[in-house]
């Protein structure tokens, strides 16, 4: 069991920083502190992603007459991809954040959903 | 790296978690060349370590730096969040192991790949440009589409003073 656990270490920390990612994710209120939770939820999957090609003796998968093992090229290609794909998804993220700090004054969860609340109670009771 | 990524959990300065990020960055691309991506690496180093914090800092200047406590009971998180670990532990252990010459993905496409078809030396640049060049494209529309969204956003702020932020 222990050995099994060592080979697999890499999915160990993926996995690790993948939960970390989620619960920055869940449990902080903060906008921009869940947008860094959600971007180390992208960096492990590039982990999970590049560790699986990685061959023991391997070199990077640049062809040269004196080297026979290379590494995985395929998912170093998805990954390029999916690191920009990330960053332009943070960027949208943040400008959205920026927008709500600006509607709002906040871009604490708590205080957005109070702020709501108390002004759909404003609309159905007008009087109060 | 996972210390990093924990004290970045737990610290409300925002200003430190960005930083903490960026930190964060450079070190998965260390991680990164030694499991001989080094494309990847050096987009990590300069998108995600470069540019993700440059963002970040644009949006804390315009924002409040500091995280306020929060008032819900972090164990029910904390709970979904180790039992998902814990069934993706579980589904990991079915995986090959690591560096195993014998593993689906070093037997499917990927000797055809190494043959040198293109007379690219870097085989990634030969496989994004030429193999999977639909991917390139699809990831230029997102990239648009992001950045379309970022100005309809942005350009609806009242206040002419901050309008030079860089969205990207």
């Amino acid at each position: 069991m222990i050995g099994e656990l060592f080979e697999h270490f890499s999915y160990l920390v993926t996995v690790f920083l993948m939960v970390t990612g989620l619960y920055i994710v869940i449990a902080r209120g903060n906008l921009i502190k869940k947008l860094v939770g959600l971007s180390i939820f992208q960096t492990s999957v590039y982990l999970l992603y590049i560790a699986p090609g990685k061959l023991l003796g391997g070199t990077a998968p640049i062809l040269a007459p004196q080297y026979g093992i290379y590494s995985n090229p395929l998912p170093h290609v998805l990954i390029l991809t999916a690191i920009v794909v990330g960053v332009a998804t943070l960027a949208l993220g943040l400008a959205l954040a920026v927008r709500i700090r600006e509607a709002y004054g906040t871009i604490e969860e708590d205080e957005i959903t109070a702020l709501d609340n108390a002004r759909q109670d404003m609309e159905r009771d007008p009087d109060r | 790296m996972a210390i990093t990524a924990v004290v970045l959990t737990l610290r409300r300065n925002l200003f430190a978690v960005v930083v903490l990020s960026g930190l964060y960055s450079f070190l998965m691309a260390t991680v990164l060349v030694a499991l001989d991506a080094v494309d990847v690496a050096m987009t990590e180093a300069a998108v995600g370590a470069g540019i993700s914090t440059v963002l970040l800092l644009g949006a804390l200047h315009l924002c409040k730096s500091e995280e306020s406590r929060s008032t819900r009971s972090p164990w029910l998180p904390l709970a979904l969040a180790s039992s998902v670990g814990v069934l993706l532990i579980y589904g990991a252990l079915g995986l090959p192991d690591f560096a195993d010459p014998n593993a689906p993905i070093h037997q499917h496409v990927v000797p055809r790949y190494l043959q040198n078809e293109v007379d690219v030396p870097n085989v990634v640049t030969a496989v994004l440009a030429s193999f999977r060049g639909y991917d390139t494209l699809g990831e230029t529309t997102v990239v648009f589409t992001a950045g379309a969204g970022i100005i309809a956003l942005l350009r609806r702020r009242k206040s002419s003073t901050e309008k030079n932020r860089d969205g990207k």
